[in-house]
């Protein structure tokens, strides 16, 4: 165990550095970050200034191991536009994305597994055909699309939830969170059923494939002839079998919930992270791509972690093991 | 049916008929079967794969899923009709009065749940006790089939087990409520030849000793010789012959019988697939409508285009069959 998690530590760190020899060399390509830091009007020798000072006129291989120095003083560097830690400024928004995400998988939880064990265990029933017919919506719908007719229905036309913002915080152990108020979740729901929405429709589907293929096993057909009831066949029996697969899955498609939160942070003008990425790569703003990809990469690692434990605790079958991974 | 003078059957099947009702047409895997199992006694159901026996077995507890049906017929547990009767009815029995083992014992327990969880629920299904009760009785009936250090073994997974311990647990379920009949659909078949044989003798033993009707279903004539005090023969959803397992393995009546006994090579290959009969089964979409073994049988007659109807002898067997083997007549001899 000890082993596996030193392991995973190990590969999360070769990551993050390609990652950051990637975004570093990348952003060095598409432009001078310069020109978005003096005004439109500046004199060549203020260029040069604000040039040298930020180290842009050395070669980019230098600046690198300037900026790898700097990371192993533990220096992440500065946001070029905030002025603030690159870092810091992050995980400042961290909190807002992960909530956001967090409420998604929820959602995509809380309906899509009832949806597809329903679909599942009565394929020819008519509302299975019309959750699956759904679920290819779910699919097919563009993100931004159906948060602009999220906010036109909810918003606009019925005036039921806000379109954009987030709502009040609370903080519990140092985490800002707004799923603690009825006016927080107000504001959360519209985004984050705009995020879910992709997520509810995969996990339809793998409900209710883990389902179908379930019931025609024959441990299925031994706990009838045991006499169980349905509901414990399906409850225990089915569902433990076919959860295996959904959080794996679920645990994985978490890190694309971040990812994809930047569209809705941008639609809902959601203060999160994906927001901050944006704006840092419009703007070259290398520092905070930086430190963006790196928080992601642990938060993945973090989570696949998670996934692979959680994973040991459903199948008993696995053992996590230092040369298995 | 043949043993009189023993009461009334634990159960009696009669004409049943369980017909698929697919998009290709009606697979008619049961049509018309009829038998008998008393207290105690073992009846064989035999027949190459395909024939319906796993059908009949499901057919009495009343595990047959749509497109499914039993289409005719009478299913009587001790007197009682189980044929139409509602799921609910049929849930309080199946565990209870009467109990299925199946074949692959890698498949039949859950995997991701463990042994204690697995019986105490069966035994909670039908009877109001307390788990720690329902635990002791668990650790009974695994001390019971054989299954060294029970009260241990109760917290282990189906995986921690070999194949032969697997299925000495699925009996021990079966086992959990005394049943009055348990059908066991091919349970050694996937087990090597000597865990077979301690499981076939271990089974003995407890159908004698609690007086259960046992159905074991098999495709091996050479388990049913050792076992079974009767046996039924099946071939395309029909019995085609049934007896005193002593008398039909020595003097088969049926075409199809008497083929089975000459593809098994000899009593020391246990368990070995049986040699083909010429001729392949026919599709139950499409079954001709005299005798159903006619393209196969050596002894066809141009009558047997005809179903032949059920006949008895004078010692209680039942056959179907318009030119039966002579009684009496030696074996064919096997081809080298
Ligand atoms: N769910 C089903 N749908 C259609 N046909 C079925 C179904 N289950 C069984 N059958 C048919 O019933 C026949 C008998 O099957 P079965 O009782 O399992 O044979 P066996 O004697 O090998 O146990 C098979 O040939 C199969 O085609
Ligand atoms: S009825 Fe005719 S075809 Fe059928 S088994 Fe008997 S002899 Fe053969
Ligand atoms: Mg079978």
């Amino acid at each position: 165990m000890i082993a596996f998690i030193i392991r995973r530590v190990g590969q999360a760190l070769a990551v993050i550095l390609v990652m950051t020899v990637l975004v570093f060399f990348g952003t060095h390509v598409i432009g001078d970050p310069v020109w978005m830091m003096v005004p439109g009007d500046a004199t060549q020798e203020q260029v040069e200034q604000v040039r040298r000072e930020f180290g842009f006129d050395q070669p980019a291989h230098r600046q690198f191991l300037a900026f790898l120095r700097d990371i192993a003083q533990g220096d992440f560097g500065r946001s070029y536009v905030h002025g603030g830690p690159a870092f810091a400024l992050i995980l400042e928004r961290m909190p807002a994305t992960l909530e956001l995400a967090f409420a998604a998988l929820l959602m995509a939880v809380v309906l899509g597994i009832p949806l597809g064990l329903y679909a599942g265990l009565n394929p020819e029933a008519a509302p299975a055909r019309a959750i699956m017919a759904g679920s290819i919506l779910g699919f097919s719908l563009p993100t931004f699309w159906v948060g602009l007719m999220l906010i036109m229905l909810f918003s606009v036309m019925l005036g039921w939830l806000p379109a954009t913002g987030r709502g009040p915080t609370v903080s519990v152990f140092g985490i800002e969170t707004s799923m603690l108020s009825l006016e927080g979740w107000r504001h959360l729901l519209l985004p984050a059923l705009n995020l879910a929405l992709l997520k509810v429709s995969l996990v339809i589907r793998l409900t209710r494939s883990g389902a179908r293929e379930a019931a025609l096993q024959d441990y299925v057909k031994f706990a009838r002839a045991k006499g169980l009831s349905r509901r414990r066949i399906v409850g225990v029996h089915i569902l433990k079998n076919i959860l295996i697969p959904i959080v794996t899955v679920l645990g994985l498609e978490f890190g694309s919930l971040v990812a994809f939160s930047v569209v809705t942070e941008t639609i809902f003008a959601w203060p999160g992270m994906g927001k901050l990425l944006l704006e840092a790569i419009q703007r070259l703003d290398r520092p905070l791509i930086v430190a963006y990809v790196m928080v992601v990469v642990m938060l993945f690692v973090t989570i696949n972690l998670i996934v692979d434990i959680l994973y040991s605790a459903l199948d008993p079958r696995v053992r996590l093991t230092g040369d298995t991974a | 049916m043949a043993a009189a003078g023993r009461g009334r059957p634990v159960l009696e099947v009669s004409d049943l008929a369980t017909h698929f009702l697919t998009r290709e047409g009606v697979v008619k895997a049961v049509d018309g079967v009829s038998f008998a199992v008393h207290a105690g006694e073992v009846l064989g159901l035999v027949g190459e794969s395909g024939s319906g026996k796993s059908v009949t077995g499901f057919s009495i507890l009343g595990l047959i899923d749509p497109p499914g049906r039993i289409v005719a017929g009478s299913i009587r547990l001790k007197g009682e009709e189980l044929v139409g009767r509602g799921e609910a009815a049929m849930r309080a029995l199946r565990g209870r009065r009467f109990a299925m083992i199946f074949q692959d014992p890698m498949m039949t327990l859950n995997p991701v749940l463990r042994i204690d969880t697995q019986m105490i629920e069966a035994v909670t299904a039908h009877e109001a006790v307390s788990v720690k009760a329902a635990r002791a009785r668990a650790v009974e009936v695994l001390g019971l089939v054989g299954i060294p250090a029970p009260e241990e073994r109760l917290n282990a997974y189906p995986h921690q087990f070999s194949g032969g311990m697997r299925q000495r647990v699925a009996i021990a379920i079966a086992l959990l409520h005394r049943p009055a009949l348990i059908i066991a659909d091919e349970p050694t078949t996937a087990l090597d030849v000597t865990i077979q044989s301690q499981i076939l003798a271990e089974m003995q033993g407890l159908v004698r000793d609690h007086g259960t009707a046992l159905i074991w279903i098999t495709h091996d004539l050479a388990v049913v010789a050792g076992l079974a005090d009767r046996v039924a023969v099946m071939y395309a959803g029909r019995i085609v012959e049934q007896g005193a397992v002593d008398s039909v393995l020595d003097s088969p009546i049926h075409p199809y019988t008497q083929g089975l006994i000459g593809s098994v090579p000899g009593t020391a290959r246990h368990g070995a697939r049986l040699r083909q009969i010429p001729g392949a089964a026919p599709s139950l979409l499409r079954l001709p409508p005299g005798c159903a073994f006619e393209p196969r049988c050596a002894r066809a007659i141009p009558v047997c285009r005809a179903a032949p109807s059920l006949s008895r002898t004078p010692d209680g067997r039942a056959f179907r069959c318009h030119n039966p083997v002579p009684q009496g007549a030696a074996l064919p001899e096997m081809p080298a």
